[in-house]
């Protein structure tokens, strides 16, 4: 190639020249160059290297087919590997750099494979790499993964970057009557037509300039112009840089759009865009084919309307002397356009002798068999001899872009005619137009774009605008190479050739499925838009057929890459599954509280003291509520308003136990059980009134309680009157435990008697005349899930911080403390009360000790299912308490319980949780095992932790390890 | 037939690929085999593969109504584990798990078994000791390489994740299974289909079970789009579209849902992640690893809808990009190549089925929820022990249709019969 | 993405709703057999077509849904409240 940059011409701006560096040099382009233009332009020729056998590649294509010019653009944390040349928009200061090559992409070490490409076939690796060679012998993955890191290093393309990228990205959601895809002419027509009927249009463009192949003509840019403005004025909302990259269901339509290619602070990258059309209208245009010859991966072959936009829209003429090789009539414009620009341009035009008006000179009936050259072209092969040329431009013809279509579903046909796929109708409103559709006249492009609006519209429309060339094309997918070593490519960027396709056939993967996955053809990251066709074509050769039996494989979206980044959007760092806060939050860390994941809570953990580690905080404060008092943001706990003059017959039905008869004032345990009888959840329920219950759930639980309640009344009990309304985030819960909270929270109150335990026995709830010092009025509730007397608190959200400061300031007065969930867990394994670490939905609630419970009067959600054979056996395991034999020992949760004989297997249970019990001394655990305590007592049992502590020789007691008789709770 | 190796291949090399033939025939369908497999998906082949091998079954064919390994044998993440711990699930899936370590010597077919490790993040105290019941049960039932890692041996093996002590879940170690791995899916079924067919089975693509003929408590025939084929017995391995053919045979209802799940791959990429990642907290969920290709395989969950569309939706494209990002930031400018689905059996427990059906000489492969491609060596050894002995092997007695009568519990997540939560 | 036409609150993307399952089954009654209970939990038509199934409208109105779709194309056809005294107001309204 021979490429230089004319003084006139094209659509770049000359009076802003762009820097911009490649490999480290620095070179210039100007504004509405592309990378590929600039660099072409600054006779750069070898700009990647091939996947497999590192063979020097250059710009294949001036659009998003490209499979040549792969390069990677940015450094360090903004490095972004296998960008297409051909669509990077340039800009100042760009950097880009080569890929998959070392030292760099014109001198290539890796192309020593080349050497060894015969033994490289198609799925070769299939066949061997398992053994010790030749025979691979041997056994297991030992040598296959020794081979595989040598693999793994050769193969990738470029190289990402490790560092966060510190870019970001937006999402969009916006809404309209007609989406259309592609501002070349059908889709500016269809746009306007579609328009001036009132309709909101928008108008996606994936370049960033309007027109489509409106830019590439040296003579169009007053049409082009004209048409914006028509569609401006039409009220089109024009967007580019933006690719519509799939369709979905419903009309919906997934956008990248391109902001700011240049790193900014102000803008993000990208957005990704959800929208949500009426209908669309698809005029994506058509893609021009390669044709598979020999050596057709030279740098400086290339299609030939590359070579056309490269002239007429960025001012560069590839060559002094062009060979033109086509097979349809699209190529005679581009050699007429590159001659007038003084290029010296002959054509091979394969097909016989017709009549076409040229002053060009053409030899008919023959086509490229080879190109000669290593890093650029110098010559072609055809049949009558050998030509020297230092540009080889190939047009075989056009396959519309159907891929949108595709992914909807829509099957494409085979127009033999046309020699490509056409979309078919779709049941959807989704409808194609111009050269998508197979329309290949500039006039007709017009008039489909209309017809399409118009379809939209519901008007009459002309349809079967199909074709538009003078002469027929002759299809031609391979011109077999004099010289059988010199490879034809197929899929450049893969390096699947004519003969992988073959040998495919040959070892019998002849669906296009299988020829896809065993030879790789069509997945690289142009996703076959240069060689599905061509494989396609070579197979049905191979097999006698026609193209339509050997099928089409469905496109997936997206058409063209998308950074993952731009999908994730915003939703990334902390703003990824945002943090629920409670109430207290703030009030907690300012407190001194370390947090820990509780779901997509943050719960106070432990609350350290002069650099205490978690231990030795959450034994002090475990301790502290003991003794005194300890202060528990509870607010996460699940709290549902339930109302309405069915609610206690609800209530009886969703929990296991009785709740018709529970008094107003009064608060219940309750057990809910799933519809196939293993426990859901457990919790407080309150009475607050008649008709008004408050209903409290474990914090992992909350929201799937909630939807359960909603399910069962609106579509299994759609007789009763009862209203459930999550109130979760109304209130501030803080648990006052030990056995000096009646007194902290009398101090807080201003009538104190109203929790005397006349007013405020056990289980007892008080809604009225709560009236904090403050101000504050509260619910208070005599519950204990620590087996100490203890209460729960609960206020308005918003009042949260008021009555905490009030209680911290009272349990200070009274020796007290704040405690978190380390604490929590141990005041509850002491008592043996099960969480989410015991119920782990497959335990029934006779294994978590509670079967006492369930009533036998009345049947409930789960009462049928929870009497099947597994679920009712005596040996089934059941919690229990655990202690080291040796009580200064420890182990951990997870661990599993062994029989002392036989540590092995599935053992005969598991530990749930375990904390240092101050009240005992020593370490104690909750678990399951089988037949419960009474089987093991006075045995020893192993409990086995291999992936941690080893093993520890337990005791097996009662889950109610302290205060069995519940005498400090009623107290 | 020529024996893969590098032999072979280097000889083929100079002599132009001309001694590879057809890795398997082409055949016409019988009237009659003495096993009808219906599924040519790895299930299925495997299935055939061991009944000719293990059991000496001589006339067999494996019906597939379009292309082998062309439903969720080519759609799934490739992920190979073997880290279930209810009985039942863990010898079958650390059977199969022993299966895959020699299936390309067995094949003589590279499967690209990589056991390049499984590392489950953990974020919590919590889940950790959940984590550690599940690996020390793996242990103590004879799966060595199971392991609980604090942050530290995980920093140092896995270097690019985010280990932000801030970052929204914060890493605190890993729940790791060292012989886990990945492996090279469409070779899995082309590799048994090659072996199957050296063993005698006739593997009929394009042949779509239309129709079941019923003989009272027998399956007589199977109609089909080549004709109707009579067999002594059939197995179903069909994932996705197991009700439709249950259906066909007037069976009534399974327990079974179809959901569709995507997957997705991003361009080549030079090495980046040496592991399988899996990230699963906050109800996101988030797998990974690194094709030997380059491209960064990775999927998240199901499309939350029952569906028969072998197609996704946006929503769970963009939650999936999310938790990428949360765990490698790295992959900002890294670009999705593809995205696609499969439709799965979701089962009501997650667990599958290999079982008797109501006919007599009908056998159910199914109900494989995500798991299925892990499963195949076993899944396709125990469905021929069945349909061999007619009488299932220990291992797999509770993987029969009845077991939610008894109240069998294989539920690894304990998240009750809703099949979509078994993700 | 689906598009539901929630009748409280208009046309939305699914991602608001939250599949149900099966909107066909009739539970037995709280105190039915233990045959009946594990057919209506455990046993699934599984169409593969146009399906009746429950939709909770979670990020919305918080109604459940009985919706007639394809599960194959994911086409539409009908969507009303799952609670059938609503669903009548709703008819009468119209």
């Amino acid at each position: 190639m021979t490429a230089r940059r004319l003084e006139t011409g094209g659509r770049i701006d000359r009076s802003k020249a762009l820097g911009f560096s490649w490999d480290g040099k620095p070179l210039q382009g100007y504004q509405g160059d592309t990378l590929a233009s600039a660099l072409l332009a600054n006779g750069e020729t070898v700009l990647g290297r091939s996947f497999k056998y590192h063979r020097p590649r250059g710009v294949m294509s001036a659009g998003v087919e490209e499979s040549g010019a792969i390069v990677t653009v940015g450094t360090a944390d903004r490095r972004e590997p296998n960008v297409k040349a051909t669509t990077q928009e340039l800009y100042g200061g760009l950097e880009a750099y080569g890929q998959n090559a070392w030292p760099n992409v014109r001198c290539d070490v890796g192309a020593v494979s080349g050497l060894f490409g015969r033994f490289f076939a198609a799925g070769f690796y299939y066949k061997t790499f398992m053994g010790l060679p030749p025979f691979e012998w041997g056994r297991g993955t030992g040598l296959w993964m020794q081979y595989e890191k040598i693999i793994r290093k050769a193969a990738g393309m470029g190289e990402a970057s490790r560092e966060r990228d510190p870019d970001h990205y937006d999402h969009v959601h916006a809404f309209c009557d007609v989406l259309v895809v592609g501002s070349g002419i059908a889709g500016l027509f269809a746009a306007i037509q579609a328009a001036e009927a009132g309709r909101d249009v928008l108008l996606v463009e994936q370049d960033f300039a309007l027109g489509g192949d409106l830019l590439n003509g040296g003579d169009t840019e007053e049409q082009r112009i004209q048409l914006i403005a028509a569609a401006e004025k039409a009220g089109v909302r024009m967007m580019t840089r933006t690719t519509a990259f799939g369709l979905y269901d419903h009309g919906v339509a997934g956008l990248l759009e391109r902001v700011s290619e240049k790193p900014s602070s102000n803008q993000p990258r990208q957005r990704f865009w959800t929208v949500r059309a009426e209908a669309t209208i698809l005029a994506t245009g058509a893609l021009e084919r390669h044709i598979a010859f020999g050596n057709n991966d030279c740098p400086g072959v290339m299609t030939a309307t590359a070579a056309r936009s490269y002239l007429n829209r960025y001012g560069v003429l590839l060559g002094k002397r062009i060979m033109v090789a086509t097979n349809n009539d699209s190529a005679y414009l581009v050699a007429k356009e590159l001659a007038v620009a003084g290029a010296e341009v002959q054509i091979l035009d394969v097909r016989v002798q017709h009549d076409i008006a040229t002053d060009i000179p053409v030899q008919f009936g023959l086509g490229a068999l080879e190109a000669v050259g290593s890093t650029a072209v110098t010559a072609v092969k055809h049949g009558q001899g050998k030509q020297d040329c230092d540009l080889l431009l190939v047009s075989g013809g056009w396959s519309p872009v159907v891929n949108l279509a595709s992914h909807r579903g829509v099957k494409p046909i085979w127009n033999a005619e046309l020699a490509c796929f056409l979309p078919t109708d779709s049941s959807e409103a989704i409808y194609t137009a111009g050269s998508a559709a197979g329309v290949f006249s500039q006039a007709e492009c017009a008039e489909s774009g209309i017809a399409a609006a118009d379809r939209v519209l519901g008007k009459p429309a002309k349809t079967g605008y199909v074709g538009g060339w003078q002469n027929p094309i002759q299809p031609v997918y391979e011109m077999p190479a004099p010289n059988k070593k010199s490879k034809s490519f197929v899929d450049f960027q893969h390096d699947v050739t004519a003969d992988d396709v073959r040998l495919a056939h040959q070892e019998g993967f002849v669906s296009v499925e299988h020829l896809k996955r065993y030879t790789t053809l069509g997945m690289a990251t142009d996703q076959g838009k240069m060689g599905n066709i061509i494989g396609l074509a070579l197979m049905a050769e191979a097999l006698g057929k026609d193209i339509p039996e050997v099928g089409t494989t469905r496109f997936r979206p997206p058409y063209t890459p998308v950074a993952i980044g731009a999908l994730a959007g915003r939703n990334t760092g902390l703003h990824f599954k945002p943090l629920r806060r409670s109430p207290l939050h703030d009030w907690n860390l300012r407190h001194g509280a370390e947090m820990v994941d509780a779901g997509l809570w943050h719960r106070a953990w432990y609350f350290p003291k002069d650099g205490e580690s978690l231990e030795d905080s959450y034994i002090r404060e475990a301790t502290t509520v003991r003794e005194t008092v300890g202060l528990c943001d509870v607010s996460s706990l699940g709290k549902i308003a339930i109302q309405g003059p069915d609610s206690s017959e609800f209530l009886n039905r969703v929990y296991s136990n009785a709740f018709a008869k529970l008094a107003v004032g009064k608060a219940r345990y309750g057990v809910m059980l799933r519809d196939d009888g293993i426990v859901m959840d457990d919790g407080t329920t309150w009475r607050l009134s008649e008709n008004d219950f408050l209903m409290t759930t474990t914090t992992a639980q909350a929201a799937r309680v909630m939807v359960w309640l909603e399910e069962l009344l609106q579509t299994r009990w759609p007789n009763l009157r009862v209203h459930v309304t999550s109130v979760t985030d109304l209130w501030a819960g803080v648990a006052v435990a030990g056995p000096k909270s009646r007194e902290t929270i009398a101090a807080c109150l201003e009538e104190t008697k109203v929790i005397s335990d006349e007013n405020l026995p056990f289980m007892g709830v008080r809604t009225n005349s709560m009236i904090m010092k403050n101000g504050v009025a509260c619910f208070i509730a005599r519950i204990s899930f620590s087996g100490e007397r203890a209460y729960e608190l609960y206020c308005p959200a918003g009042q949260a911080e008021g009555m905490m400061d009030l209680l911290w300031e009272s349990a200070q007065k009274q020796g007290g403390c704040l405690y978190g969930l380390e604490a929590l867990g141990t005041l509850r394994i002491e008592k043996g009360h099960v969480t989410g670490a015991e119920l782990d939905g497959r335990v029934t609630i006779d294994d978590a000790g509670l079967g006492k419970m369930a009533s036998q009067k009345k049947p409930f959600i789960g009462s049928a299912l929870r009497q099947r054979p597994e679920l009712i056996r005596e040996d089934r395991p059941k919690l229990v308490g655990i202690f080291p034999k040796d009580r200064t020992q420890r182990f951990k949760g997870g661990a599993i319980l062994c029989r002392a004989e036989e540590v092995s297997g599935f053992g005969i249970g598991w530990i749930t949780a375990v904390t240092y019990s101050p009240a005992l001394g020593h370490w104690i655990g909750l678990g399951f095992i089988e037949g419960g305590h009474e089987v093991w007592q006075d045995k020893d049992v192993i409990a086995s932790d291999p992936t941690r502590t080893g093993d520890v020789v337990v005791e097996v007691v009662s889950p109610h390890m302290f205060d069995p008789k519940g005498e400090r709770m009623y107290g | 037939m020529t024996r893969f190796s590098a032999w072979s291949v280097f000889w083929n090399g100079l002599t132009a690929q001309r001694g590879w033939g057809r890795q398997w025939r082409d055949p016409e369908p019988k009237a009659h085999y003495d096993v009808v497999i219906v599924g040519g998906g790895i299930h299925g082949l495997a299935t055939a593969y061991y009944l000719a091998k293990n059991h000496g079954v001589q006339n067999i064919a494996v019906l597939e109504k379009g292309w082998i390994g062309g439903g969720n044998a080519g759609r799934n993440t490739t992920i190979v584990r073997s880290n279930y711990a209810r009985p039942g699930n863990r010898e079958f899936y650390e059977h199969s798990l022993r299966m895959w370590e020699n299936l390309s010597h067995e094949l003589n077919y590279n499967v690209m078994f990589s056991q390049r490790s499984h590392i489950a993040l953990l974020h919590s105290p919590a889940a950790m000791d959940r984590a550690a019941r599940n690996y020390n049960t793996m242990r103590l039932t004879g799966t060595p390489d199971a392991e609980i890692w604090g942050l530290e041996q995980l920093r140092k093996t896995v270097p690019h994740l985010n280990y932000d002590t801030h970052a929204r879940f914060p890493i605190l170690g890993a729940a790791v299974q060292k012989r886990a791995g990945t492996a090279r899916h469409d070779a899995v079924a082309w590799g048994y289909a090659r072996a199957a067919d050296q063993l005698g089975v006739d593997i009929l693509q394009q042949c779509e079970v239309t129709g079941v003929v019923r003989k009272g408590a027998k399956l007589a025939s199977l109609q089909t789009s080549r004709g109707e084929i009579s067999a002594n017995k059939v197995g179903f391995a069909v994932a996705g579209n197991s009700t439709r053919l249950w259906q066909m045979a007037e069976l009534g209802k399974l327990p079974i849902e179809t959901h569709k799940l995507q997957a997705f791959v991003s361009e080549p990429l030079k090495p980046l992640l040496d592991q399988v990642v899996v990230f699963g907290i906050g109800g996101a969920h988030f797998y990974i690893s690194q094709s030997d290709k380059g491209g960064m395989v990775f999927g998240g969950d199901l499309d939350w809808y029952k569906s028969y569309a072998q197609r996704g939706n946006l929503p769970i494209v963009q939650d999936t990009a999310e938790a990428a990002m949360s765990i490698l930031p790295c992959l900002g400018r890294v670009k999705l190549l593809r995205h696609w689905s499969g439709v799965m059996d979701m089962s009501m427990d997650g667990a599958p089925f290999i079982c008797k059906t109501p006919l007599d000489n009908l056998y159910l492969n199914a109900g494989w929820n995500y798991g299925g491609f892990k499963a195949s060596p076993a899944s396709g050894w125990y469905f021929a022990d069945l349909i061999a002995h007619d009488r299932p092997a220990k291992v797999i007695e509770n993987h029969d249709l009845k077991r939610f009568e008894r109240g069998v519990n294989l539920d690894e997540r304990g998240a009750g019969p809703d099949p979509k939560l078994h993700g | 993405m689906i598009r539901i036409d929630c009748p409280f609150c208009g046309v939305r993307d699914h991602s608001e709703f939250s599949y149900g399952g099966d909107g066909s089954i009739e539970y037995p009654a709280l105190d039915g057999s233990m045959q009946d209970w594990h057919d209506a939990v455990f046993m699934r038509e599984n169409i593969c077509g146009v399906q009746t199934e429950t939709w909770q409208h979670s990020s919305g109105c918080r109604m459940w849904l009985l919706i007639e779709r394809d599960t194959m194309t994911h086409e539409i056809h009908s969507v009303k409240p799952a609670h059938a005294g609503i669903a009548k107001v709703l008819e009468a309204e119209k």
